[in-house]
């Protein structure tokens, strides 16, 4: 390893807890963001709550399957907003015309994406728990029922959130706040081939291999398995895992790529439009 | 020997597009010293500030910082510099004293708690240190930026407009501040202004760019017997102008 790689390798934990600082003092700063973080995720759970408990009245399917739509709902909620975490910590400092001073700072590129991981589960943890919770309250849902397979789903959906999240970032390090919706939408590209609401087998048989190229699919219907025939399917969660390991190798190396253009376009110093 | 620079230019060239923003220009700037470099919009000052801080890559040239070749070797040096520009501004929702805490721990600073208190007297800051960065005047905020340069105890400052918005008496605060860290730290400035009474206060030495290319390059006072001119906004229009033959009359 040269000594230009080792030195933007080098890590530091204190850089990474001051950009998390950073963070904190934004969010704790500004009710309408910690009230953003929560809205979303509660109307929705509640829209699809009453939905599941209409349909589990009318039919025998769906009465056995129950909790399939909230547990797709708020699953989904921690692929999207691990995603929004991501970005949107990023899309801050964009906002405050703060990149330039963070890229002429001793902070590398790995501790300043480090950080918005972290503050992504953080603002995750901060909209998701309390809907969590409001789903048992209620439709008796249970997500945390799931026990060690909450945990597998949890941990693929945030790798790939997190993938997608450092793409979108370099997106818009390269081309400015003009790509700033890619951040809010790219996400629901992926919604109609990860089957979030209904089974692989759903889409036409062409289509079926471009799902399983996805690794929130898995996720998806590993939660069907456990909620309508009551089985986790560990392969699923390996195959999903083996997926994100590439998709975060490749959101990675296309933000280094990303960043490496705009130090040659100039974009780093315009960080307008 | 001569010491090593602590800014070293070597025949840098940026082009966007086609366009020359900065065009084959080469200098040294001696560690402690103060360096001004002046130009109209456009003349490719903020682009050379930028290739020096590592922020832009150069088309072709080299540049060299404190020893460390930029940008392949800006990890080794960044600790050691620190700029102010108004193209970048501090996060206004965080208090002076949150922004500060969080860059100082970005550049690694010991006695942090000290270090903000000290640059809040040093900069009259103190009272304001607990308020929103978004809640402050215009020169309320220079001064914020400029204690965020100063957070690291800096070798190099690169300062892009460091007094632009600011009222004459605040300003000359500023400049007497800029001028007494530079003596007691032995510091090295390179200072892009439009503000030629600025220029000519603060610096020893003045580099003159247009359309990316260096005009001239002396100390103020030779600028001045050279163009036959009393100030320096004088030989400033005289080189935007391109007055040469005042120059040549002069000579």
């Amino acid at each position: 390893m040269n000594a230009r790689t080792e030195s933007a390798l080098a890590f530091s934990p204190r850089r990474v807890a001051a950009m998390m600082l950073r963070y904190w003092y934004l969010l704790r700063s500004s009710w309408p963001r910690l009230i953003e973080l929560i809205y979303w995720p509660t109307v929705q759970m509640i829209t699809w709550g009453f939905i599941q408990y209409y349909v589990m009245q009318n039919a025998g399917f769906f009465a056995r399957a129950g909790g399939t739509l909230i547990g797709a709902v708020l699953l989904w909620d921690i692929l999207f907003r691990g995603q929004l975490g991501f970005s949107v910590s990023f899309l801050e400092e964009m906002w405050a015309r703060n990149i330039g001073n963070l890229m002429m700072s001793p902070l590398r590129p790995f501790e300043f994406i480090t950080a918005l991981m972290v503050m992504s589960i953080v603002r995750l943890s901060i909209g998701v728990i309390p809907v969590t919770l409001l789903a048992l309250i209620f439709f008796g849902f249970n997500l945390y029922g799931l026990g060690l397979a909450l945990a597998a789903f949890f941990f693929n959906l945030m790798l790939t959130s997190w993938a997608v999240g450092i793409f979108v970032s370099g997106l818009v390090l390269r081309n400015g706040l003009g790509a700033e919706n890619l951040a809010w939408s790219i996400m629901f590209v992926f919604m109609p081939l990860t089957c979030v609401y209904y089974p692989v087998t759903t889409l036409p048989v062409w289509l079926q291999p471009a799902a399983w190229l996805l690794p929130p699919t898995y996720v998806f219907e590993g939660m069907r398995e456990v909620l309508i025939r009551h089985t986790f399917r560990p392969d699923l969660m390996f195959d999903a895992l083996a997926l994100n390991v590439v998709f975060f190798a490749a959101g990675v190396f296309g933000f280094l790529k990303l960043l490496q253009s705009a130090r040659r376009n100039g974009s780093l110093m315009q960080t307008g439009e | 020997m001569p010491a090593t620079p602590a800014i070293k230019v070597e025949r840098l060239v940026k082009i966007y597009r086609k366009e020359p923003a900065v065009d084959d220009i080469s200098f040294s700037i001696t560690p402690g010293s103060i360096t001004g470099l002046l130009g109209g919009n456009g003349a490719g000052k903020t682009t050379t500030i930028a290739m020096i801080m590592g922020l832009l890559v150069p088309t072709s040239g080299r540049v060299t910082v404190l020893g460390a070749d930029m940008p392949q070797q800006r990890y080794r040096v960044l600790h050691r510099m620190n700029f102010e520009s108004p193209y970048v501004e501090m996060p206004m929702r965080l208090t002076i004293r949150q922004n500060l805490t969080v860059f100082g721990m970005l550049y690694g600073v010991r006695g942090l708690r000290d270090r903000i208190e000290q640059l809040g007297q040093a900069l009259d800051l103190t009272e304001l240190l607990d308020r929103p960065t978004g809640k402050l005047s215009a020169g309320q905020k220079t001064r914020v930026s400029l204690a965020k340069s100063l957070i690291n105890f800096p070798d190099l400052l690169l300062l892009d407009e460091p007094t632009a918005s600011l009222d004459p008496d605040t300003a000359d605060w500023v400049r007497a501040r800029l001028e007494r860290y530079c003596r007691d730290r032995h510091a090295t400035v390179l200072l892009a202004s439009h503000n030629m009474a600025e220029v000519e206060r603060l610096c020893q030495r003045v580099i003159i760019m247009k359309r990316g290319r260096i005009e001239d390059d002396d100390t103020p006072a030779r600028l001045l017997a050279r163009y036959g001119r009393r100030t320096l906004e004088e030989v400033f229009l005289d080189v935007a102008r391109r007055r040469d033959e005042a120059r040549e009359a002069a000579q």
